[in-house]
């Protein structure tokens, strides 16, 4: 096994995700499997190879510091689920 | 033929010649959507009176002599991109209400010259899958068969431009999500560059993959429309601020001196024997037309998938972190603490593909096993971009299969999503490489489903691209498909 369920159960919360019973079970085995499968690359000495994580050598992009338009505030609360005409309202957190 | 028949550069001259009004066309479009969506579902929205209203205007700006490049011509928008006061889904339940105050980039450019929006097409769940399935309001079908997949992620975009719902669209490809669905359904598609189009507006999947790009059903098309979404945009520092050629000089200019590397490793097992005839022939076609063929290698082709799944879902993990309920999008006002209420808004909000992905990435970037997951993958996709180096030394562009099937039945891989994973193999290296791919008709097989022919090139070579796709539809002339909506 590459994953067991309560490594799934700990990565669930890292992501902020509840799963049932069932959910739990299926998605341990398909996780399982992916990554088996994924294990390939193994095969592959990367022992001096530099990662890629931008494929265009773009650094820096800098701007003048100028204010532009924005989003008014309406405009920023009309998505939210709640909120009081100022802030985005949550439940408790304290 | 009916206006909703009309490709992009035919409605075009009608318009220039006054024999046909962007309010006609549109109307056409609007009513073709009416009489078969119920069945094809590819639109998830329409916006009839916004593009009616469009529309007028676009016919006012024409007599006004201020025709833009794309006056009057009807698009749909893949539902992942802003639109400034139309619902933006991203085929997720998760945001099934949100209204987007603002448009990206691209959807302004097309607006700004005179294209008119008719509303947002189906997709997979924020991207993530091959066949539309997984969007959380109705599955698209494949407009060539009943029953069968449109492809995906774009399968709205594809469909909708394969069914003559309207003559184009703007989709988006992180791993082949542009190229497969064209292929799939029989029309042209392209995954420019990455950083040749902006991405403001457009909903992170994996930010260092995405790419907008166009579906259109024809080459001309494709490439009028590719220059209309590309250049620098100051609000997206990764898109590069370099010359936009004229796509459209290319077409014509032929395919002598050209050389078409054929890589080995996309003609290997699992390839359909259909799809490979129709690939093949299209192969000496494009050496009839004056082109080299030069064997190619690319030896780590094979790592491709593991590599792609474990960068793009962790950086998934990382950008679906913004759906929590508080700034926009479903909340479950149930729960009484915060953390509760991220956890049953995200698990209620997100179908199966998301979690998935969202776990996967979230193992590979967490501690203890980042250097095993996503530093490996990041290294061998460094091996893969690597690869194409070499390859572009030997050959101008690479010519093979876009998928190693032609389109399935629905439901067909509910239960296996590694092997859906797998069936993305010849599409993602151009991804992780940040280079260009196309999708070009080639044929049918001999049931009649659509087969297209994938152009490869180096960093901002669509222009190469565009040669050889339009040497080859010339040449194949292919003409209609035989739909069954």
């Amino acid at each position: 096994m590459k994953i067991t369920k309560d490594e799934v159960l700990h990565v669930a919360n890292l992501a902020r995700l509840t799963l049932s019973d069932k959910e739990l079970e299926v998605m341990t085995g398909q996780l399982d499997t992916i990554l088996s499968y994924v294990n390939k690359l193994e095969e592959l000495d990367t022992g001096t190879v530099e990662p890629t994580t931008h494929v265009l050598s773009i650094t820096n992009a800098f701007r003048e510091d100028r204010v532009t338009d924005s989003l008014s505030r309406e405009e920023s609360l009309a998505n939210a689920p709640l909120h009081n005409g100022e802030s985005f309202k949550v439940p408790k957190i304290i | 033929m009916k206006p909703f028949e009309l490709t992009i550069a035919q409605a075009m001259d009608d318009m220039a010649a006054g024999e046909l009004s962007a309010v006609e066309l549109t109307e056409s479009c609007l009513s073709r959507i009416d009489e078969i969506d119920e069945k094809l579902q590819a639109f998830i929205t329409v916006d009839g009176d916004a593009a009616l209203s469009r529309a007028a205007e676009a016919d006012g700006e024409r007599r006004d002599g201020r025709a833009g490049a794309l006056c009057g011509i009807p698009f749909s928008i893949k539902d992942l991109l802003s639109t400034k006061g139309v619902r933006t889904t991203c085929g997720s339940k998760i945001l099934e209400n949100y209204i987007p105050p603002y448009d990206a980039t691209v959807v302004a450019n097309i607006r700004k010259e005179g294209g008119v929006i008719l509303g947002k097409v189906a997709m997979d769940e924020f991207a993530m899958g091959s066949t539309s399935e997984t969007c959380a309001f109705g599955v698209v079908q494949n407009p060539n068969r009943k029953g069968y997949v449109a492809g995906g992620s774009s399968g709205g975009s594809a469909a909708s431009v394969a069914s003559f719902e309207c003559p184009a669209s703007l989709g988006s490809d992180t791993g082949g999500s542009i190229r497969q669905p064209a292929s799939l359904c029989g029309i042209v598609g392209m995954k420019p560059t990455y950083g040749r189009v902006s991405r403001f507006g457009l909903t992170a999947f994996a930010s260092s993959l995405d790419q907008v790009g166009p579906l259109a059903r024809s080459v001309t098309d494709c490439a009028a429309l590719l220059k209309v979404i590309s250049g620098y945009d100051r609000r997206d520092s990764t898109s590069v601020n370099r010359d936009v050629p004229d796509f459209s000089l290319s077409l014509k200019k032929g395919l002598a001196g050209v050389r078409v590397g054929v890589p080995e490793e996309y003609f290997k097992q699992g390839l359909d024997a259909e799809v490979e005839r129709v690939v093949r022939n299209g192969l000496e076609v494009l050496k009839g037309g004056g082109a080299e063929l030069v064997a190619i290698s690319l030896p780590h082709t094979e790592y491709c998938v593991a590599s792609y799944y474990l960068i793009s879902s962790s950086e998934a993990s990382s950008n679906l972190a913004r759906y929590d309920g508080v700034v926009y999008g479903y909340r479950d006002d149930r729960a009484e603490s915060l953390i509760e209420m991220y956890k049953e808004t995200r698990s209620k909000g997100f179908g199966d593909e998301v979690k998935r992905r969202i776990l996967i990435g979230t193992y590979a970037l967490s501690s203890g096993y980042y250097d095993a997951y996503y530093k490996k993958a990041s290294q061998v996709r460094t091996l893969i971009l690597d690869d194409f180096k070499k390859a572009f030394e030997k050959c101008d562009i690479l010519v093979s299969p876009v998928i190693p099937t032609p389109a399935w039945k629905m439901g067909e891989n509910d239960n296996d999503p590694l092997a859906m994973y797998l069936s993305d193999i010849l599409t993602i290296s151009a991804n992780l490489a940040g280079i260009p791919g196309m999708s070009v008709p080639g044929g049918v097989t001999r049931e009649g489903l659509p087969v297209g022919i994938q152009i490869q090139g180096d960093h901002f070579g669509e222009e190469k691209l565009i040669r050889a796709a339009y040497h080859l539809e010339q040449e194949l002339n292919l003409g209609p498909l035989s739909l069954d909506i």
